[in-house]
């Protein structure tokens, strides 16, 4: 049986991914004719994984930035997971995985190491949310502490996707895992401080730190070449949605990232040595209904009776860092 | 001496003026060409000492007891990894009760981590070990774990040869790394491996480290070689010829155990010691072959497995199976409690004498009166 379905075609004016038509200067890493593709396809990553989108993208500009002379380090999940299953690997980067706690340390020695030699080599640590926010977050904040000349990404699926979806430092309240079930009076997970590991990352007043999403790769990747330019600890912070653990649509991952930061649940923002130097101002604002009613980790929340209540928290969030970064006022750093 | 390109550590009793003088020489310069990394956790030394190795660079840390527990998923992986890093570990024993002493309950802790474990007996031979260290992981793509017993060795005050530098720069040449993240060859080094392959990068591992075997030896008969001293090696006899009974120890007791030896010679005693510098690999032809002569071995350690026995002894005794040796388990020299040459002895005259049983734990230096006081019989 074959099917058929319609296929939208984006011109110029787009800053879609791969769009070939625009100016050489304009087009994004990937469309780029000497394009590095630091992972190859054929990895084992779910359908729509907002991850490997992101890692690939992070890295191809990363590799750019530093002129092809780079290493990587990586913790346990996923991303490790999915592009090495022995005997095959997909990175066509040097790459190396040690550990799930030790990402932020392995690559300050690998910087130290360089250094020693007198190579200029540059070095990039990834991990997921919880590698970063969690098991890995005493080397991470050492790592920051001492300005190791690292660049340190965190691919934010929000949970311990690896494992099957456990709840992670990063879980959103509300949020079903398999460890915060919805079960009892406030189901999914509990509402908490929160952990912002970019603000945290501010604190050590460090040179560089954004967070960005899968659904501007043109601001991904410029953040990267951006975090490039710097010396020392900088930090970038990638929410990656996860259509398996946030039981989402697959062809969905894009549209969630982009209504994530629309209804200022994941504001985007850079910051220099400890002060925001920018923020993404929302371009069409939305209720974080219309984010949240795509997932079916946030299911219990709507029907009936559903919570209203607990929307109404989630809201009252976005609210905050709406206010927080000013992402309604104009005057962002881009237009 | 060594030229370690990265130096990762953090401090601890008793390991700590070994990574403050390391500062100290970095700093000055004295040890050129050299990142000293303040890393905020002993899991975090090991982890960027993986990742420098990695990069190519030598790279050292040193340890002991808590920390060596700290980090000891890094130490595992560092070797599961192949990345020739070396480590002091001052032996010291583990809490609870937190002790800041003498034992080597850390440093046996993770015998099964795939590191090399080499035992100083005395503060020349630590300084000689770590020498024979790297050229040792260099060679064999291993890490190694230099241990030297905590206070006993670390904090003693002993006139030490030091080599000149030409002379270490000759012994140890530099590193050329056996696998190396090269951003122009680029690797994927860890990657995962499931069951179709798990069991032969293990079996790979345990052939390196019996091949390791080798070139411990090797290396110790080039440093001699080389310097003129003999020093490290797999294990060392003293007055093992006619010996009918022999005490088997590693680390600083060794002292001890020689003039114990000298001491039942004389009252007519045909005793000799075997001191183990290298434990893992386990050298076990050179330990049959020193003990093969022997009627009764006793093995004095500095830790036992809870709720087993002797460590040690065990590997002793597994050596020896079908040879018509006794062997008698002993402990003694827990928490920095001294071993004192009267206890060593006694222990051993009461082998020699058949008074202690086999296949039991003997306490060398209980304190029966204090056992007592807190109502234990
Ligand atoms: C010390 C240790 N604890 C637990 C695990 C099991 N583990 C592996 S990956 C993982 C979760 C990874 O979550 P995250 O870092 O967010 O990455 P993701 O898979 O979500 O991309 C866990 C718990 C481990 N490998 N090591
Ligand atoms: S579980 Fe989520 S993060 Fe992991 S590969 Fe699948 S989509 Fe990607
Ligand atoms: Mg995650």
């Amino acid at each position: 049986m074959t099917s058929t379905r319609e296929t939208r075609l984006y011109q110029v004016g787009t800053f879609a991914a791969g769009n070939r038509l625009l100016d050489l200067e304009d087009r994004s890493v990937q469309a780029h004719p000497d394009r590095t593709n630091a992972i190859t396809s054929g990895h084992r990553a779910c359908r729509g994984c907002g991850e490997a989108l992101g890692a690939r993208f992070v890295l191809d500009a990363a590799v750019r930035a530093a002129g092809g002379d780079l290493v990587t380090a990586n913790a346990t999940g996923c991303l490790e997971v999915f592009s090495t299953p022995y005997p095959e690997s997909s990175w066509q980067v040097p790459w190396l995985h040690s550990l799930f706690g030790n990402a932020p340390a392995v690559a300050s020695g690998m910087a130290a190491g360089l250094r020693a030699q007198g190579r200029a080599t540059r070095v990039v640590g990834q991990a997921g949310d919880g590698g970063t926010v969690d098991i890995g977050f005493g080397c991470l904040s050492g790592m920051f502490e001492r300005n190791d000349d690292v660049l340190f990404v965190c691919y934010d699926n929000q949970g311990y996707m690896n494992t099957g979806v456990q709840r992670s430092g990063a879980t959103p309240p509300a949020a079903r895992t398999a460890t915060t079930s919805t079960a009892g009076d406030v189901p999914g997970n509990p509402f908490g401080q929160g952990k912002s590991a970019p603000l945290i990352a501010m604190a050590h007043e460090i040179p560089y730190v954004a967070t960005a999403t899968v659904a501007d790769l043109r601001d991904l990747e410029d953040k990267v070449t951006r975090a490039m330019e710097h010396h020392g600890a900088r930090y970038l912070h990638v929410l990656v949605p996860c259509p398996l653990g946030w039981a989402a649509d697959p062809s969905d991952t894009v549209r969630l990232a982009r209504l994530a930061t629309e209804s200022g649940l994941f504001p985007l923002f850079e910051a220099e040595h400890g002060e925001v130097t920018g923020v993404t101002p929302i371009r069409h604002r939305v209720p974080v209904d219309d984010y949240l009613r795509l997932q079916g980790r946030y299911a219990h929340l709507f029907g009936e009776p559903g919570r209203p209540d607990l929307v109404a928290r989630l809201q009252a969030g976005a609210d905050r860092n709406i206010a927080r970064f000013g992402l309604l006022e104009e005057g962002g750093d881009r237009p | 001496m060594c030229r370690p390109q990265v130096v990762a550590a953090y401090p601890i009793s008793p390991q700590t003026h070994i990574v403050e003088a390391l500062s100290d020489l970095v700093r000055t310069g004295e040890l050129a060409q050299c990142e000293y990394l303040t890393v905020e956790s002993e899991f975090a030394a090991m982890s960027a000492c993986i990742g420098a190795s990695a990069v190519g660079a030598r790279a050292y840390t040193a340890s002991a007891s808590q920390g060596l527990l700290f980090m000891a998923e890094a130490v595992f992986n560092a070797s599961g990894l192949g990345l020739p890093i070396v480590m002091t570990v001052a032996n010291r024993a583990i809490g609870a009760p937190i002790n800041i002493w003498n034992d080597h309950s850390d440093a046996m802790a993770l015998r099964d981590a795939g590191w090399i474990q080499l035992y100083a007996a005395d503060v020349q031979e630590a300084t000689d070990l770590h020498l024979q260290a790297f050229v040792v992981a260099e060679r064999t793509s291993l890490p190694v774990m230099v241990c030297m017993d905590g206070f006993v060795l670390t904090h003693a005050v002993e006139e030490v040869d030091l080599p000149e530098q030409e002379q270490v720069d000759a012994f140890v040449p530099p590193f050329v790394p056996q696998q190396l993240l090269d951003p122009d060859d680029p690797v994927t080094i860890g990657a995962m491996v499931g069951p179709e392959a798990f069991t032969e990068v293990r079996y790979l591992m345990q052939q390196r480290m019996d091949t390791a075997i080798g070139t411990v030896a090797e290396v110790a008969h080039d440093f001699r070689e080389a310097f003129g001293r003999s020093s490290g090696g797999l294990v060392r006899g003293y007055r093992l010829e006619d010996a009918d009974t022999v005490l088997v120890t590693l680390g600083s007791v060794a002292g001890a155990a020689t003039e114990v030896v000298d001491e039942l010679r004389e009252q007519g005693i045909a005793a000799g010691t075997l001191t183990l510098t290298c434990f893992r690999p386990w050298p076990d032809e050179a330990v049959r072959e020193a003990l093969a002569g022997a009627r009764r071995v006793v093995v004095l350690e500095r830790a036992f497995s809870v709720g087993r026995g002797s460590i040690v002894g065990q590997d002793v005794r597994d050596s020896l199976h079908d040879l018509p040796v006794t062997v008698v388990e002993a402990v003694g020299g827990l928490g920095g409690r001294p071993v004192r040459r009267s206890d060593v002895r006694r222990l051993v005259e009461g082998v020699a004498a058949d008074l202690l049983p086999t296949g039991r734990l003997h306490f060398l230096d209980l304190d029966h009166a204090l056992l007592a006081s807190a109502g234990v019989r």
